[in-house]
């Protein structure tokens, strides 16, 4: 049977092959003028492309961003890119005596995109150094081109822990966070100040929920508090009633982690459920952060949660971000906004600091490393050993405040570090927070 | 099946096509040769998925499945377990296989929407199992660090033309395999189930077989494109397997012109080429994205490829 087929196959070829070879005189033939116009055009499109290998000179700095701006967490993008714009208006669009150029990209949330439009950027446009980047996954996706291609990178939201912790990738510099770097405060905090003996976790299933609750927890139980139950629902989930019929009511309170759409829908059905009432609401910052919080209603007052930011941060720095902030784009700054305005000044600080010689990549990296620019919304940032930053944390509780909801904060952890107050060599030791993590006893 | 003459849209589709992977890397910047490694892939995935989708008239939207396990695997044997190129190529393309095979046993006595439905709920099966299976497929964040494939299969070549050339001929053999196969008497049986089954089987052809076989078939080609996607990208991800991606690659075959092999490389390439291009000039891309295959749904309803020819496929 097979070889019979083989033969049948060769037989198709040969006759394949001379059809082609008439049906190429006879149809080829009179239409070469259209193919050779055809040819050109394609010359003509592929030196074009030709061209447009960028040439590197002391022209505008150029700094390539990376943001989804399509897709579900196209709002979050924007809040990012706004901060980063208005840190460069401040400026107007200059530093180091050099013009800065801000090439736009959209990563849609999609790790694969995000590695192509970084190669597009770097190997097309010839950036100088890129920022941007939301998702753990898209953060770690980029790591290793980064480092082989050795392009300084800013992460001001990516929070990985394993990005400066067990898998640290030298050109990135991270003005952000770690995810489990705020719990760490918020658990002990919430044993000693709020007086909570047992607590129950519901979070999204994915990797920045897991490092988050981790945190919390192992700070917590450490305490003596004790995590009694841990539920993680679906980041794609649209009802809460089967989680929300699960959690224990004898809990002193429930810990949340959400964001966007689904903080929403969670606070109005735990509001709806009557847990509101008989447990405690407290949770990660994004469940209540500004990027959600305006469209909130009453269901949000009184929820504690803790994070390096609020808009409400009663400073000169942040008074005055705020306004511009608001000003500007008409909406209140969320964490997102300020991550990447504190990104920008970042970046700002390090090209004044190399009057403008970017073409250096080593010395931009020190640059960055070693940049410190001052009156920053959140507070004092610096870098620790490991490219985290060393920064307050703050424990904020929503209120309304001349009618608008606002993260009030009512407690400060100055200086906190990603390793809390553990030995960084004892603390990596350790496995990275996941969904199954149970705390060393 | 009198072979349809090469008229000059064609003849042009063809010669930009050639000139663009033939000797496009060779002038251009890194960069668009990235974008032409990336077509060449998407061209293999998509000219798998027309032996299901347009020769065997089975339309299905898990096809990212293969693609995706198959990356999968090549992550985990490269990561995890240290294993050499040869171990990482053959285990993802046997692995991806095996699954079609299993799968196969599933969909192929389903037709039509029930096809559909059954490979979109598988698709989505192993989705979330990308997702939820942490341990080995590090969930959302995914497995990087997959070697570069030049320094793995121990070939003394670097650099992204390198990888490209060495592409575009697993891509020039599977395609070649592909082209025999459709034009077998294997092929044109496919065919007949496609326009009549029920004649297939009164002629006493075990079309069940076929079908299984065709199946298992592109998705053995599927897995190639995943393991070669895989070392491109140096990571793995769960959106390789998301039904995005598998509705993404029914457009590229839709578009390009099915059941004619070269139309879905036209449509991967064009699909590359437009998302990229035009995200870098407006922020509205998706909305132009939209309205070009709407019109060109509209306008070239048999495909791009089959524009210039009025006879149907």
């Amino acid at each position: 049977m097979r070889g019979c087929e083989g033969a049948t196959v060769r037989g198709h070829l040969g006759a394949r092959v001379r059809r082609w070879s008439v049906t190429f005189r006879r149809t080829v033939a009179p239409s070469y003028r259209r193919t050779i116009s055809c040819g050109v055009l394609a010359l003509a499109l592929l030196s074009g492309a030709v061209l447009v290998r960028g040439q590197a000179g002391t022209g505008p700095i150029k700094i390539g961003f990376l943001v989804p701006l399509s897709g579900p967490l196209a709002q979050n993008g924007r809040d990012i890119l706004n901060g980063f714009l208005l840190s460069l208006e401040e400026v107007s669009q200059r530093a180091g005596g050099r013009e800065i150029q801000v090439i736009v990209e959209d990563d849609e949330g999609i790790p694969a995109v995000g590695l192509t439009k970084a190669r597009k950027l770097v190997e097309s446009d010839k950036v100088h150094l890129m920022a941007g980047a939301l998702l753990s996954s898209t953060g770690y996706a980029l790591a290793p081109y980064i480092d082989s291609m050795k392009i300084p990178m800013v992460y001001p939201v990516v929070s990985a822990d394993d990005l400066t912790q067990r898998k640290r990738s030298p050109w990135i510099i991270r003005t952000g966070w770690t995810g489990s770097q705020p719990n760490h405060a918020f658990g002990e905090y919430a044993y000693r100040t709020l007086k909570y003996r047992t607590v129950a976790t519901i979070a999204l299933d994915y990797a920045f929920g897991w490092e988050s609750v981790g945190g919390f927890q192992r700070t917590f139980e450490a305490e003596g508090g004790r995590v009694v139950q841990k539920m993680w629902t679906p980041v794609s989930v649209h009802d809460f009633a089967p989680y929300l019929a699960q959690i224990s009511r004898d809990v002193d309170a429930v810990y949340a982690l959400f964001l966007g759409r689904a903080a929403l829908q969670f606070l109005r059905q735990y509001e709806e459920y009557g847990l509101k009432a008989r447990v405690p609401l407290i949770g990660a910052g994004t469940t209540t952060d500004e990027h959600v919080l305006p469209v909130m209603g009453d269901e949000a007052l009184g929820v504690v949660t803790v994070l390096h930011y609020s808009a409400a941060l009663d400073t000169p720095a942040n008074r005055k971000f705020a306004s511009t902030y608001r000003a500007r784009y008409k909406k209140v700054p969320s964490y997102y906004s300020e991550s990447m305005y504190t990104g920008g000044k970042w970046v700002i600080a390090a090209i004044e600091a190399l009057q403008g010689r970017v073409e250096d990549r080593d010395a931009l990296l020190a640059a960055l490393q070693n940049a410190k620019p001052t009156d920053l919304p959140r507070g004092p940032v610096e870098l620790d050993a490991y490219g985290n930053p060393i920064e307050n944390v703050y424990v904020r509780r929503v209120e309304r405040v001349n009618g608008e909801l606002q993260n009030t904060v009512i407690d400060t952890f100055p200086r906190v570090s990603q390793f809390w107050k553990y030995n960084p060599a004892e603390y990596l030791k350790q496995p990275l927070y996941s969904r199954r993590y149970v705390p060393p006893s | 099946m009198a072979p349809r003459a090469l008229n000059g849209w064609r003849m042009g589709i063809v010669v930009v096509l050639g000139l663009a992977f033939g000797v496009g890397p060779l002038i251009l910047s890194t960069y668009w040769v990235g974008l032409l490694t990336q077509m060449v892939i998407l061209a293999m995935l998509a000219m798998s998925l027309d032996l299901l989708l347009g020769y065997t008239g089975l339309p299905s939207l898990g096809h990212a499945a293969f693609f995706g396990v198959s990356a999968y695997a090549v992550a985990v044997l490269a990561t995890g377990y240290g294993a050499g190129f040869w171990a990482c190529f053959l285990g993802g393309i046997i692995i991806g296989t095996l699954l079609a095979a299993a799968f196969g046993l599933i969909v192929s006595h389903v037709r039509d929407v029930y096809f559909l439905m059954i490979t979109l709920a598988l698709g989505m099966v192993l989705w979330g199992l990308s997702y939820r299976w942490i341990p080995v497929t590090g969930g959302d964040n995914g497995i990087s660090g997959i070697p570069n494939l030049l320094t793995h299969a121990g070939i003394p070549l670097t650099g992204g033309v390198a990888f490209y050339y060495v592409t575009l001929l697993i891509f020039a053999g599977c395609g070649m395999l592909m082209r025999l196969l459709v034009r077998s008497p294997f092929g044109l049986t496919l065919r007949g189930i496609r326009e009549n089954e029920g004649r297939m089987k009164s002629l006493g052809f075990n079309t069940w077989l076929h079908c299984y076989l065709s199946y298992v078939i592109s998705g053995a080609f599927a897995s190639v494109a995943g393991v070669v996607w895989a070392y491109y990208n140096g990571f793995v991800s769960p959106t390789y397997l998301e039904l995005t991606a598998s509705s993404e690659l029914f457009l590229m075959v839709t578009l390009g012109g099915p059941a004619t092999l070269i139309g879905p490389v036209l449509g991967a390439a064009a699909i590359v080429l437009l998302k990229n291009v035009m995200s870098a000039y407006t922020a509205r891309w998706l909305f132009v994205l939209g309205i070009v295959y709407i019109v060109a749904i509209l306008g070239a309803p048999q495909g791009v490829w089959n524009l210039g020819t009025r006879e149907k496929t």
